[in-house]
């Protein structure tokens, strides 16, 4: 058994696994439908943004510390919804979290949605990409803190 | 109950006119009896976003492969997935799909190795249906289930696997159709597409690098022959009875080139190697060739 996820993350987990295959489908097409745009101040500076390569889309994400907690802005293309949905599932269960709280997300999260089989292993890697991402960054952005 | 063929004159010089339909066809055929249109994409819910109404889905992933068994499913499988979205044997199939229907010609050429006779290609795909504005519609189809008969898969025509490639290698030309980085082996996946695996980079010595997208114009539509032409004939020599192996990372790429070489130029004998790089990249004791030249043995 993983360890404990936080409470947002652990709502969307058992969201997905509360569906049979076909509407976890639907509820990934909800997600990406709801993932918010960039703050305005990042709009059109995309490349201030880091590209997450491990998607097979135009994906860049970013993420800011402020007060204790962490924000995560993340972009992909309509066309490309599986991937905005994995994006906006990230955006809402990470953001708000503690940098401590968010380094400490189980790597195989994505794989804890119960996706494996509607979605495939392969296009899976996408969301580990950018967790894998969002969580590099904010440990480099605590040890540039000194934190 | 063939639906008849799409004249235009842009698919007339083609070898084989019959397999593509133009998006003005397909406005007016549909809902014409005996025509299925399925959708298949790189993204696998771009479908329940909008979709061609009418249109099935279906998925490469979950639905093409076998979950088990690095294969696709067998005839038992293949006529289970058909009968439920509403295709029979003699059904006319319009496959389109996203990335210059890569995935559609993938669809296609499965349907291909259970021989099922009359599939065709929307050309352009659904980008171009996207950008003329046409009707779209996330309203799910009503699919009358259809007993399609269990058809033993034909591995041999089209299709070739790590020992045929290995057995003709030198005597059989080899087309590599992905990206020029993936061919000299600087790395081992498409440009801005993950990792799938393979431990080795580089490609099948004596592979020709021809790209797949050189033969897709700029709106995903398939160019004319005589360019098409002059890419597969002028640059590797391909004669029309030439046997020739095509293969890319998974296959799906190489399939929209056998798409091109069968049906568009005529070739006879063209097989598509799906094991591809994810296979050969990874197989003990295989020959690579790295840098542009496609290499000796």
């Amino acid at each position: 058994m993983s360890a404990a996820l936080p409470p947002a993350l652990e709502e969307i987990r058992d969201e997905f696994l509360a569906l049979g295959q076909k509407d976890r489908l639907l509820l990934l097409l909800e997600f990406a439908n709801e993932l918010p745009e960039l703050p305005a101040r990042l709009q059109g500076h995309e490349d201030l943004l880091e590209r997450v390569v491990e998607c097979q889309s135009p994906v860049f994400l970013t993420t800011e510390v402020e007060d204790g907690t962490v924000r995560l802005h993340a972009t992909a293309p309509r066309e490309s919804p599986t991937t905005r949905g994995f994006a906006s599932i990230l955006v809402q269960g990470l953001s708000g979290l503690s940098p401590d709280d968010l380094l400490a997300v189980p790597d195989d999260f994505p794989q804890m949605l119960g996706l494996t089989e509607a979605v495939s292993p392969l296009r899976l890697r996408g969301m580990s990409g950018m967790l894998a991402r969002t969580k590099r960054q904010v440990a480099q952005r605590l040890a540039a803190a000194g934190a | 109950m063939a639906v008849a063929s799409d004249t235009a004159p842009q698919f007339a010089e083609y070898a084989h006119p019959e397999r593509l339909v133009g998006t003005d066809w397909l406005a007016e055929n549909l809902g014409e009896p005996g025509l299925v249109v399925v959708e298949s994409d790189e993204d696998v819910l771009l479908y329940e976003t909008g979709h061609i109404p009418g249109a099935v889905k279906i998925d490469w992933h979950t639905e093409l492969n076998d979950p088990v068994t690095r294969d696709f499913v067998d005839g038992a499988g293949f006529a289970a997935l058909l009968g439920a979205k509403g295709i029979s044997r003699d059904s006319t199939v319009v496959i389109y799909g996203d990335k210059s229907n890569w995935w559609a010609a993938y669809a296609l050429w499965v349907f291909t190795l259970f021989g099922h006779e009359d599939v065709r290609l929307l050309d352009g795909g659904r980008a171009k249906w996207e950008a003329e504005g046409r009707p779209m519609t996330t309203d799910e189809p009503e699919v009358s289930p259809t007993e399609y008969p269990v058809v033993v898969r034909d591995d041999s025509t089209v299709r070739a696997f790590r020992e045929d490639v290995l057995e003709t290698l030198g005597t059989l030309p080899l087309i590599d159709v992905r990206s020029p980085e993936e061919y000299t082996g600087e790395r081992t996946t498409a440009p801005a597409y993950p990792e799938e695996g393979a431990l080795r980079a580089g490609h099948i010595p004596t592979a020709h690098n021809i790209p797949w997208a050189r033969a897709a114009a700029e709106d995903g539509t398939f160019k004319p022959k005589d360019e098409l032409e002059a890419i597969y004939r002028g640059g590797v020599g391909l004669g029309a009875d030439q046997p020739v192996i095509a293969y890319c990372r998974i296959g799906e790429r190489s399939s929209h080139t056998w798409f091109v070489l069968t049906h568009l130029l005529g070739l006879s004998d063209v097989r598509n190697y799906d094991g591809s790089w994810t296979e050969w990249g990874s197989a003990v004791r295989v020959p690579i060739a790295k840098g542009s030249e496609p290499g000796s043995l």
